[in-house]
């Protein structure tokens, strides 16, 4: 067990030290140090009456309640309309253009629309990430629920399942393969979102402190902002991945690739 | 196409009536959406949203705008001249780790902390790394685009059927070899994938970064201009910049599918 961390981990210290004795040498001031980015971590965040400052709170919260809220919201959105959509045979070719198109547009792209509509605050965040994010889950959605096992579906009809009970116990397990699928590509996608959004209409979040730093040209603090950005991705994709292994055991154990 | 002309006559007529019916389909569908548009512009449903009409007439007037389409262009130059480095720099890692566990393990710490950072979060650093600009927003493409063609490449080569490397190496074929006879070419599909998903991200980086630094041009510097003015007119820009955003990413994306599925017919078939 401690062998295998040892023999996974071992780099991640050389490299960390490799870095801080080349920037401590070249002193390049674009990049500092490791000790100092933390030294700078801890002054500005972690160094509250309860861990966390008051910066911390006041932008870390904004930040976290905004993705999260507006992914659960995209995701509710997505895969609610892309059932519904999906189970609609005969809809298929006329809507199918417009979803084509409205996953092709750039998600970043999205971010003026909301800016001339909102201008400021978490409404640009909220909206930009929603519309950028919902295009994999309402596709995928769309296709899962489309292609349920007629065999089942007919069986249900037969026993005269009642319409919720279809839902839950048929449609949606069949699509949830691949409704995972475009979860997956979302959760990430909101994180950049969120960025993008807070680093240019909004005034709180980890975006805003970015691009603070940012134009004082402060180094430390925007490695520090990369640092926290970096662990907040790493605990959405663990907390997702998770979360997907859990729901779709009974998938890969009827594949056969558990 | 094989498969139509084997078929009858009276099939092949069914099939084309099909596609016909579908494609009609298709435009009804647009043509509904664009009148449900223009009706909530008409009623004052929607008051901020400029009409159909109107965003349709400056899509067409973007289209002879000389500054958006030097935008336009400055976008692509960078995507294009970011992806193929992307591939340089990716494949080759993503071989070395796909066909040395060692490796691989190795680094697996290092490349799953550095996989999860939004990559726009670099916006910053990058900018004062490198200047220009534009070498800032390639350097951002390569970096964020690069991560889907590495990982295919590592699953692609992964997954190579084992008796044919070993074949080779029992006939006396060096690791070199191996690799570029068999390793990479049945790599390649998943090594094309992983392409066509690093090509979307291209478009994305690019306007990101675009957003920031209006010196670079390209059209994320054209649509916050766009959304700097007040009400309708802004909104016409923006939604008119918004669809050639669109159609750009959905020809990329067309291209390299048809690519892909034209490349590599024994996959699919």
């Amino acid at each position: 067990m401690i062998w295998t961390i040892v023999k996974r981990l071992w780099l991640v210290p050389i490299v960390l030290l490799a870095w801080e004795f080349a920037a401590a040498s070249a002193a390049n001031p674009f990049f500092p140090p490791p000790t100092l980015i933390a030294s700078r971590m801890y002054e500005m965040w972690f160094s509250g009456p309860f861990l966390f400052t008051e910066e911390a709170v006041d932008n870390f919260v904004p930040s976290l309640i905004r993705v999260v809220g507006s992914w659960g919201a995209a995701v509710v959105l997505g895969v609610g309309l892309g059932v519904a959509l999906g189970r609609t045979a005969w809809l298929a070719d006329y809507i199918d253009p417009l979803v084509e198109f409205g996953r092709a547009v750039p998600p970043p792209a999205m971010l003026p629309v909301f800016l001339v509509l909102f201008q400021m605050g978490t409404q640009v965040q909220v909206a930009t990430i929603v519309f950028g994010i919902i295009w994999p889950i309402l596709l995928n959605s769309i296709d899962g629920a489309r292609n349920v096992d007629h065999l089942q579906m007919d069986t249900a009809t037969v026993f005269g399942l009642p319409r919720h009970l279809r839902l839950f116990r048929i449609i949606l397990p069949a699509a949830s393969p691949k409704i995972f699928a475009g979860l997956r590509l979302s959760v990430s996608l909101a994180l950049i979102l969120m960025v993008i959004s807070e680093l240019k209409g909004s005034t709180d979040g980890i975006g805003y402190l970015l691009s603070v730093a940012s134009s004082n040209a402060d180094m430390p603090a925007i490695w520090a902002g990369v640092v926290v950005l970096g662990v907040l991705g790493y605990a959405f994709n663990s907390l997702f991945l998770l979360a997907e292994r859990r729901v779709l055991t009974w998938h890969r154990g009827a594949r056969g690739t558990a | 196409m094989t498969t139509t002309t084997t078929l009858a006559r009276g099939e092949r007529l069914h099939l084309s009536r099909a596609r016909l019916g579908k494609l009609v389909r298709h435009v009804i569908g647009v043509a509904a959406f664009l009148l449900l548009w223009e009706l909530a512009g008409r009623t004052g449903l929607l008051t901020w949203l400029p009409t159909a009409s109107a965003s349709l007439a400056r899509v067409v007037g973007l289209a002879v705008d000389p500054a958006f389409l030097g935008d336009l262009l400055a976008t692509l130059t960078a995507a294009a001249i970011g992806l193929p480095l992307a591939v340089l720099v990716a494949v080759p890692i993503g071989l070395l780790l796909g066909t040395v566990p060692v490796v691989e393990e190795m680094t697996r710490a290092i490349v799953e902390f550095l996989r999860p950072i939004p990559s726009v979060a670099l916006i910053p650093l990058a900018l004062f790394a490198f200047q220009p600009e534009i070498n800032a927003k390639v350097a951002l493409i390569v970096y964020a685009s690069a991560w889907p063609i590495l990982i295919n490449t590592l699953y692609g080569v992964r997954d190579v059927d084992p008796v044919a490397t070993e074949t080779l190496r029992s006939f006396g074929f060096g690791r070199g070899s191996v690799i570029m006879r068999v390793s990479l070419p049945s790599a390649a599909p998943f090594i094309f994938t992983g392409i066509r998903l690093a090509a979307s991200i291209t478009l994305i980086l690019a306007i990101s970064v675009e957003y920031f630094v209006g010196g670079a041009g390209g059209i994320g510097a054209f649509l916050i201009q766009a959304s700097t003015g007040i009400g309708a007119d802004a909104m016409v820009d923006v939604i008119a910049t918004l669809v050639w955003a669109g159609a750009v990413g959905l020809a990329v994306n067309t291209v390299l599918r048809r690519a892909e599925r034209r490349l590599f017919r024994w996959r699919f078939a």
